[in-house]
């Protein structure tokens, strides 16, 4: 009996490879690629940032098509949609649309689906996300060399694995330059809540801190801080034009060149299933350029550390670091894996701030 | 870097005003409107719309005083809507709120659209003379922005006006009995009218406290919610707009202490403090109550939420 289903599933998975190449040999221009977001383009981050991703092919020929500010909910609704009308790819950007988009895959096996930050794949279903930390890494340095008062504010969105691993990497940004330099941390619960973000803000600057960097998706804290000549820095998109006198530089995405090369696959008939994590050697996570205010040596030992991650000589999660409470996190000539990198649920040394306890 | 107690206090609690004022202005807006018997469920509708127009009028202008009246006014043609659909027309004040708040946050992203990356300098703080230097209440509320100042000025004249004018009378009169107003010569078309518009202007000045001074720049759904409490503390305030005040600092209180507790390694849960208002408020409704209860005293307008209709026999 065993023997019997494991034939079928040979034979049901060999149909769906062939089924699913049907593209085969198309041109990108013939291809076309739907997008689900799950906030509005005009978020100036997370959202923003994919939609340029999605110009970028549009650019290249691609015919594209989006739908915003879809809940979770409902978005098994508008896949199934954009599935029905014969799209090649559908890009569903948000951690929660992870089963909802499997849901329609299973429906629809000759569609190509890609989800965005989440960790299961099926034979049409593949997961992407970018190492953005190492971005904040270098903003991190950005920080501690720039801090007069070695208190650098930190707004966090939520306490998730994804959110303390940004923190981790800017701190260990800010202490590979500054070691007495601390990381000051204030929670608001969520992605987007521009007053509280800019009350967040103040806090953390009548607190001492002269620098605040955010994790969270709106520039009311780069507003804050310029209204008191102090500093900040942005995420998810080149926040300059907002507070030009304020912004040292952001933690960016750039998804135009992952969708490019995922569109060149579909074409070509190349694509597989994948879980990829790409990062800032292939320019998905990046910083944005600084501002006037960054002295020109500065820029040149983030960029020189840039390179160096790049090149594979330096990794942000290398030891020796601590954890919070000063015991040691990981050993000198270590480093974490990816796995550990993409669970990590402790703060490293440097930051001043507690992760709300686990109910169990 | 080392600040006192009272010092902290002291910064804890002007926050707590500044964060309060956008939700008072809503409030004030939904008291003097549901005084005359019309509930208003559209307020983040009208905050979002009040602060769209007067971030773009202070973007083009840069006028204060233009950006802010231009967002009442915008704010209150949109409640005129509200205003013929349950009062001419008699439809549910319910629905018509609800597709108000629809209508405002849709409007509002559509048309803000372009103005993506925008920004405009926010309005700074002013030092009463004299008023800020009373030690405590000086620093917490007269070092504060125009906008505050102006919603002191609105408590107190809206407080007197409600219960001290002939005017305020006929209003509170209208939203217990519109009949017998009516019978007695009253328009109760009127008074409706002026009530719904003249308070959804001022929930105008609440969104344009949001663009103007919190966040001087637009991005989609500003609000983020603000517009539901101040609907909820309308209740909560007994329809009054003295409570409302207080009503409004608390949640503002609320609001800065979640993030600044985080500071001063006090380890109160977040999630605590996010519903921590709620709980506070949910008790003082809860023995409010109880209160007028037990002395017969009805606080909420007899007939809100009821259309009127002239002749009606009950």
């Amino acid at each position: 009996m065993k023997v019997f289903r494991l034939h079928l599933l040979l034979i049901v998975a060999i149909m769906l490879a062939f089924t699913g190449t049907t593209v085969f040999g198309k041109d990108v221009k013939d291809l076309k690629a739907a997008f689900v977001y799950v906030g509005p383009i005009g978020d100036g981050g997370w959202t923003y940032s994919h939609d340029l991703g999605r110009k970028h092919l549009e650019k290249m020929g691609v015919t594209t098509s989006y739908v915003e500010t879809v809940p979770e909910t409902d978005s098994i609704r508008v896949i199934r949609n954009f599935a029905r009308e014969n799209y090649d790819i559908i890009f569903t950007t948000s951690f929660g649309y992870m089963d909802t988009t499997l849901k329609v895959a299973s429906e629809f096996p000759k569609t190509v689906f890609m989800h965005c930050s989440g960790f299961k794949t099926a034979e049409n279903v593949g997961t992407y996300f970018g190492r953005i930390y190492q971005a904040k890494f270098l903003t991190g340095i950005v920080a501690g060399y720039m801090t007069k008062s070695n208190v650098i504010g930190v707004i966090g969105s939520h306490p998730i694995p994804e959110i303390i691993r940004h923190i981790n990497a800017f701190t260990l940004g800010v202490r590979s330059v500054n070691p007495d330099a601390k990381v000051k941390v204030i929670w608001v619960n969520a992605w987007f809540d521009p007053s509280k973000e800019g009350a967040a803000a103040d806090s953390l600057m009548d607190d001492g801190a002269d620098i605040v960097s955010i994790t969270t998706d709106s520039a009311a804290a780069l507003k804050a801080a310029e209204k008191r000549g102090k500093y900040a820095i942005g995420n998810d998109s080149d926040m300059k034009p907002y507070a030009p006198s304020a912004h040292l530089t952001s933690a960016v995405w750039n998804w135009g060149v992952y969708y490019e090369h995922i569109a060149k696959q579909v074409a070509e008939g190349t694509w597989k299933t994948n879980k990829d994590w790409w990062g800032i050697k292939s320019g998905v996570a990046d910083i944005s350029s600084f501002g006037d205010m960054v002295p020109a040596d500065i820029r040149d030992k983030v960029n020189k550390k840039k390179e160096e991650i790049i090149a594979g000589k330096s990794f942000v999660f290398q030891g020796p670091f601590n954890k919070q409470d000063g015991s040691s996190a990981v050993k000198e000539g270590e480093k974490l894996t990816d796995e550990q990198i993409w669970g990590i649920d402790y703060f490293v040394e440097g930051v001043a701030g507690s992760l709300p306890k686990k109910n169990n | 870097m080392e600040t006192t107690a009272i010092e902290w206090i002291v910064i804890v609690l002007a926050a707590s005003v500044k964060m309060g004022t956008p939700i008072l202005f809503g409030t004030l807006g939904g008291v003097i409107s549901e005084r005359a018997g019309v509930i208003n469920l559209g307020m983040e509708g009208l905050m979002l719309i009040g602060a769209l127009t007067s971030f773009v009028v202070k973007l083009y202008t840069g006028s204060t005083i233009l950006a802010v009246s231009a967002g009442a006014f915008a704010a209150g043609a949109a409640t005129s809507l509200h205003a013929l659909v349950c009062i001419s027309m008699r439809a549910s004040q319910i629905a018509s709120g609800l597709a108000l708040t629809m209508f405002g946050t849709g409007v509002s992203g559509l048309l803000g659209d372009s103005l993506t990356g925008k920004t405009i300098t926010p309005l700074m703080d002013i030092k009463i003379p004299l008023l800020s230097s009373i030690p405590v209440i000086g620093k917490i509320f007269f070092i504060q922005d125009a906008l505050v100042y102006l919603s002191y000025i609105s408590v107190a004249t809206i407080w007197y006006l409600l219960f001290y004018t002939r005017v305020g009378l006929n209003i509170r009169s209208i939203g217990e009995a519109p009949a017998v107003c009516d019978s007695i010569g009253l328009s109760v078309l009127k008074y409706r009218y002026a009530a719904v518009i003249i308070g959804g202007m001022i929930v105008g000045v609440g969104g344009a406290y949001f663009s103007i001074v919190l966040t001087p720049f637009w991005v989609d759904n500003l609000t983020a919610g603000r517009g539901w409490i101040a609907v909820a503390l309308v209740i909560f305030a007994f329809w009054h707009p003295g409570k409302a005040m207080f009503g409004a600092y608390l949640f503002g209180a609320a609001l800065s202490l979640q993030l600044r507790l985080q500071l001063i390694d006090i380890n109160i849960s977040p999630y605590f403090l996010a519903m921590f208002p709620f709980i506070l408020t949910i008790v003082a409704l809860t023995i409010a109550t109880i209160r007028n209860n037990k002395k017969r005293i009805a606080v909420m307008p007899a007939s809100l939420g009821e259309a009127f209709f002239r002749g009606e026999k009950h």
